[in-house]
């Protein structure tokens, strides 16, 4: 059944129809599970319709003529009362179908977004990861989902209640038209201030939501930063602040009681004023004879129903924009391209020896330009440590070489064959990347070390001997077995670094870049890791450091500023660019955390 | 009419059932159930106006009662009365029913009165405890703001707060009304029929302990949802801030069987809770409609004995259907009042935590210029017992620049908290200026020591308004002045927006050296006599450091300035070095003093210097 358009004049137009298209998308996901929900709403309906039929034949045929007239029929009244329980469990199946099967749509509906959902963030490329905030990605899975599929809800039973009108006016017309008519003004009536009610709830009631949602985010710095307000007294302040922030709470939800006390005894009240009209004329049509007093109470039975079904209907109407904004946050996630797919390279590279060449690659963020025509290139066994003041680029190299980023031109080589065309699994056979940030998953260590991948033992071994692991892991309770994260163990920052240094050395791969991934660690276990490193086989490191130490390590270093490469060399070689100088004289004088 | 209270039952309850699934931030924390009566004198002490609330509730039940039990009367009277066999008597039902109109539109126009006056006072009062329990919050000690603890507080004012005003809204008036309602219905009832009213009350007995059962596994199941919930969005969360492992390392397809894995078990959860929620419409039709039935073939068989007339079989008939709407709200409302009360009682006992730092009156003003701190046998422990400072006793005279080192955990950064009073020591004395700290003028305190936290927390704000915070009035010279003293005015011009560059959410919008920065500026804006640096700049990058260092050098001057250091290359210029060692302070000398000593400065040192230098 089509909801009548009457319903949804006020309402933006076109949002209602961006809300069917929400409602036509869940449809196509569980048409199964909508269609009995629906039909328990109908159902529903029906059985109490019914149900108040059986109120008046049960008038007529076994309360009157047994007090009035002493005339007890045993059968009329059995039949009656099991004509009452039938129905009412007829009712009561046809409303546990609506709720049950509901929520296999609602859910299953979430289920599916929620799925397409996390394909998106495993899928798009890094610049979409760095252009949001991990808090915002998890509100589109939590928050937002609960929102967009909250208006499928009361869906089959506004459908439902569009049924039960249509059936409640068909029967009160074969009752009598008189009554009928009083129905006719009625249900009008009704159905026009729910929507007034729900047109005009609408705003209120979502001022309410952001006054809560600012307040709690209010809240939430206010004890974040509460050594800076204490520190400066500024106590009373935030107080002030925060009775501001909650007056609006206040304000916004007292407007929505004053609608709410307007309407609500009103919406509730009118279909009793349609019972003492119905006492009226079905007084004065019984003595005409031409009603009978069982009539007249199942009338006054069905007009009791009404109010409460008209009302969800309203709520449908007031949540369906919600639900189509939550949506449409969800869709800018889900409609966006992933070009992992156009990506995807089929050549096989040797795992022998391998080369990285950078050939004029220039990269932007943003449209600000980060790196300008840098070409260099790291040979098999060789050590180079990337130096340059922050903000420079060298992430981004790192980014660029791990494929987490497209250089806006130019060409990245590895082992001459451009870094596009190689498979991914020989990619990161052959290159990996230990982070700056050392991320670890709630899982175990060895886990979290292999990420998925199939290595023996002994190679598991050797990683973390030449990470300088070993000590801190056999220490933990189960060893490699260890549970790490919020359930788990928690480590140290250079215990945590040591970890990913292991997942990047794992495998002997050719090529191993360092992006700053030793700055927790201590100075002289560094020195361990990097000497362990350089015993390897044709093995070529590139290193971001902020260490003279780790500087001096290298074989060459190359000297980035102003998004350009200003000098390669060694250091001693270097130390004549003045610019290269003054920044290892600030990396000396700042000299190593203590 | 017969279930037009059905209706309010909770236009809520047909369409949500996910009202639960959020995650309360602390189920771990006790369980323990406090009796509602407890709960309830205490919350009147808090929010006496409360009282006002519940006679406006009761008042409005009466109102609401009234009206709905006008229409099953007037059926009686109007069917008994009106409907005679000699005749219609228009003029009785003309005027019954007049009365009755004026009694429903009266209903509208009270019950409209009435719930404006409850629904204001009810926000008032809520208004006034969540400012009450911030500002509470606010005055606890740091000891009990520590960061593990930092979600359960700000619960209190958020969620815990919204729970109870939404029961303030909804499960509040439904006790009072549904429980005036029931009273009434029944009254006019037993008015009817005794013997028919003990009917319908054996009939309905049983629906008690089905609800409570219902009610019980519904809240088991949806805690196993909300376990569900924050199992897959703790995947999703690795999924996110992991991203870029992920993809260099191809591990995306572990990672999305494990999404998988979480998200069906999600839904699975979420439809198992689901069903209990669907299973109550059932049993409460088929209560209503047994007690309809069991009420025609009572009255059927007792009916003519007691001369019961027609009228009063169909009223109480109509009656019998009044009575299952507030009976299935209360079943509906019972789970929601239990957590309302769980979570008022946490709210009300964040009032019994007691606050330690009190401010004196009228305290001694600190004169301007550097500041002589000294600790006499200062100890400082935790309420769960761990000692962090152990007998600190130390004099730092006037316009000392001191460097204070050691492990994290030594208790160095408790110490300068102490000093900047941001907590109280668990006995001994820390005075300035001669002066116990607890005798300071807060006022004068704040503005003449300051310190800079290491993490640098910045408010969503401009960086103007967050340099200014601790000194609201500060003429924009003084704002200049402050960061040109620090040498970061080329910094300040080169951001996008300047000095006006909005610092987003706890600064997130620029870097975390900017943020120490701005915190370095904010506390250079005071001009304080006494300068505490809890590792603030560790964050900054190596080039603006050392140019930030002698710029703090050169305002050293006239102050005493203590930093928590970071780099050795702070101690070995300081006047004086504190080190700390489990809570204790065990060197105190200068740098030539203690790198010749065989202690733990000394080593410290030898292995910074190692590698700086070497290789």
């Amino acid at each position: 059944m089509q909801p009548p358009v009457t319903e949804i004049e006020g309402f933006d137009k076109r949002q209602f129809r961006r809300g069917l298209k929400l409602i036509s998308r869940s449809l196509k996901l569980r048409p199964f599970s909508h269609a009995i929900a629906i039909t328990g709403a109908c159902l529903f309906s029906i059985a109490a319709v019914v149900l108040t039929r059986v109120l008046g034949y049960a008038t007529d045929d076994v309360i009157i003529p047994n007090l009035d007239n002493n005339a007890l029929d045993n059968r009329d009244l059995w039949l009656a009362f099991t004509f009452i329980i039938t129905v009412g469990l007829v009712r009561g199946l046809g409303a546990f179908l609506r709720r049950y099967f509901l929520a296999g749509a609602r859910y299953g509906t979430e289920l599916h977004w929620r799925r397409q959902l996390f394909n998106q963030y495993l899928d798009l490329p890094m610049s979409f990861h760095r252009k949001k905030s991990p808090g915002e990605l998890l509100a589109h899975a939590d928050n937002d989902m609960m929102i967009a599929s909250l208006a499928l809800m009361p869906l089959a039973f506004t459908i439902g209640t569009f049924f039960l009108a249509i059936v409640a006016l068909v029967n009160l017309f074969l009752i009598h038209p008189t009554i009928a008519l009083i129905a006719l003004v009625l249900f009008p009536l009704l159905a026009a201030m729910n929507k007034t009610y729900s047109q005009r709830v609408v705003t209120p009631a979502s001022s309410v939501q952001e006054a809560v949602g600012n307040t709690s985010s209010l809240v939430h710095e206010s004890f974040d930063g509460i050594l800076v307000v204490k520190s400066l007294g500024r106590g009373e302040q935030e107080v002030e602040r925060l009775r501001k922030s909650a007056e609006k709470i206040r304000k916004h939800r007292i407007s929505v009681g004053r609608l709410r006390a307007i309407f609500e005894p009103a919406i509730y009240a009118l279909p009793n004023l349609g019972v003492i009209a119905l006492l009226m004329i079905g007084t004065w049509l019984i003595d005409k004879g031409s009603l009978t007093i069982g009539e007249l109470v199942s009338a006054i039975a069905l007009f009791g129903i009404l109010a409460f079904p008209v009302r969800i209907a309203g709520i449908f109407f007031e949540e369906l924009p919600r639900s189509v904004v939550a949506l449409d946050r969800i869709d800018e996630v889900l409609n966006l391209e992933s070009s992992q797919h156009q990506h995807q390279g089929t050549n096989a590279i040797s795992a022998e020896s391998s080369t990285l060449r950078i050939e004029n690659v220039e990269a932007r963020y943003d449209d600000q330009l980060i790196l300008n025509n840098i070409s260099f290139s790291v040979e098999s066994g060789e050590v180079v440590a990337l130096v340059g003041p922050t903000g420079v680029g060298k992430s981004t190299i790192a980014d660029l070489v791990g494929s987490l980023q497209q250089p806006t031109s130019g060409y990245i080589y590895l082992s001459n064959t451009p870094l596009n065309d190689i498979k991914p699994s020989d990619r990161t056979k052959t290159l990996t990347i230990a982070f700056q940030e050392s991320f670890l998953f709630a899982d175990t260590v060895k886990e979290n070390i292999l990420l998925g991948r199939q290595f023996t033992d002994r190679e598991l071994q050797e990683a973390t001997e030449i990470a300088q692991a070993n000590d801190f892991i056999s220490r933990l309770p189960d060893g490699l077995n260890t549970l790490l994260g919020e359930r788990g163990v928690t480590l140290s920052g250079g215990q945590r670094q040591r970890v990913t240094l292991a997942r990047a050395l794992i495998g002997n791969p050719q090529i191993i870049f360092l992006d700053d991934s030793t700055s927790s660690v201590d100075p002289v276990i560094e020195k361990r890791i990097l000497d362990g490193l350089k015993t390897r086989k044709n093995i070529s490191l590139v290193i971001v450091a902020h260490r003279l130490s780790t500087i001096k390590l290298a074989d060459r270093v190359i000297f980035l500023n102003n998004g350009v490469i200003e000098g390669t060399g060694s250091h001693e070689e270097l130390m004549r660019l003045e610019a290269y100088a003054s920044l290892a004289k600030a990396y000396e004088k700042a000299g190593v955390d203590s | 009419m017969s279930q037009s209270r059905h209706s309010r039952r909770n236009t809520r309850g047909e369409i949500s059932s996910q009202k639960s699934e959020t995650t309360t931030l602390d189920e771990a924390e006790d369980e323990e159930k406090t009796g509602a009566l407890i709960v309830l004198k205490r919350g009147l002490q808090v929010s006496p106006e409360l009282r006002t609330g519940a006679s406006l509730t009761v008042l409005m039940a009466l109102i609401v009662a009234a009206g709905s039990l006008a229409i099953p009367v007037l059926i009686q009277q109007i069917l008994d009365q009106g409907l005679r066999e000699e005749g219609l008597r228009s003029n009785f039902i003309y005027i019954s029913c007049a009365i009755a109109f004026l009694i429903v539109s009266f209903v509208i126009f009270a019950q409209r009165a009435t719930y404006n006056r409850l629904v204001r006072v009810a926000e008032t009062t809520i208004l006034e405890l969540r400012v009450r329990v911030f500002r509470h919050l606010h005055r606890l000690s740091l000891a009990d703001h520590q960061e593990a603890r930092k979600g359960i507080l700000t619960a209190r004012v958020t969620s815990d707060i919204e729970t109870l005003s939404q029961f303030a809204q909804w499960g509040a008036i439904a006790w009072i009304v549904d429980s005036v309602i029931i009273v009434g219905t029944l009254t006019v009832m037993a008015i009817y029929s005794w013997q028919l009213t003990l009917v319908v009350i054996a009939i309905y007995l049983p629906i008690i302990p089905i609800l409570k059962a219902i009610q019980q596994q519904q809240f088991l199941k949806y805690r196993e949802v909300r376990e569900a919930v924050s199992e897959t969005l703790g995947q999703a969360s690795e999924a996110v801030t992991a991203a870029p492992v992920i993809r260099s390392y191809g591990y995306q397809n572990s990672i999305r069987s494990k999404l998988e894995k979480a998200n069906q078990n999600q839904y699975r959860r979420q439809i198992r809770a689901h069903k209990f929620f669907a299973l109550l419409a059932p049993v409460m039709d088929t209560f209503s409609a047994l007690s309809i039935a069991g009420v025609i073939v009572a009255g059927s068989y007792l009916g003519p004995e007691m001369g019961l007339t027609s009228g009063e079989m169909i009223a109480f008939v109509f009656l019998t259907t009044i009575l299952i709407a507030p009976i299935w709200e209360l079943g509906e409302v019972l789970d929601q009042t239990q957590t309302a009360l769980a979570g008022w009682w946490k709210i009300l006992s964040v009032l019994d935590v007691p606050i330690e730092v009190h401010e004196p009156e009228s305290g001694e003003k600190l004169k301007t210029g550097a500041l002589e701190i000294e600790a006499h046998n200062v100890n400082f422990r935790y309420r769960t017992g761990s000692q962090v400072l152990d007998d600190i006793s130390i004099r730092i005279p006037a316009g000392t620049n001191v460097a204070v080192v050691g492990e994290t955990g030594s208790g160095k950064t408790t110490f300068v908290k102490l000093l900047a009073r941001i907590a109280d020591p668990t006995s001994g004395q820390i005075t300035i200026n001669g002066v116990p700290i607890h005798e300071i003028d807060a006022g004068s305190r704040h503005s003449s020591i300051q310190m800079v936290p290491q993490d640098g927390f910045l408010f969503d704000q401009t960086i103007r308004e967050n340099v200014s915070f601790g000194k609201p009035h500060a003429s924009e010279e003084e704002i200049q002045t402050a960061f040109h003293s620090l040498g970061l005015t080329d910094w300040l011009n080169k951001l996008p927006d300047g000095i006006n560059t909005q610092t987003g959410s706890r600064g997130e919008r620029i870097s975390v050296g900017e943020r120490q920065l701005v915190a370095l500026a904010r506390a250079q804006l005071a001009n304080p006599g006494l300068l505490i640096l809890d590792e603030a700049t560790s964050a900054v990058d190596p080039e603006t450091e050392v140019a930030l260092v002698s710029a703090l050098e050169r305002l050293s001057q006239g102050r005493t300035t203590i930093s928590v250091a970071h780099r050795l290359s702070t101690a070995e210029k300081a006047d004086l070095i504190l080190v700390f060692d489990q809570g204790k302070i065990v060197e105190t000398g200068t740098h030539q003093e203690l790198s010749t000593q065989n202690g733990i400065y000394a080593d410290l040192h030898n292995t910074w210097m190692g590698n700086t230098q070497a290789v």
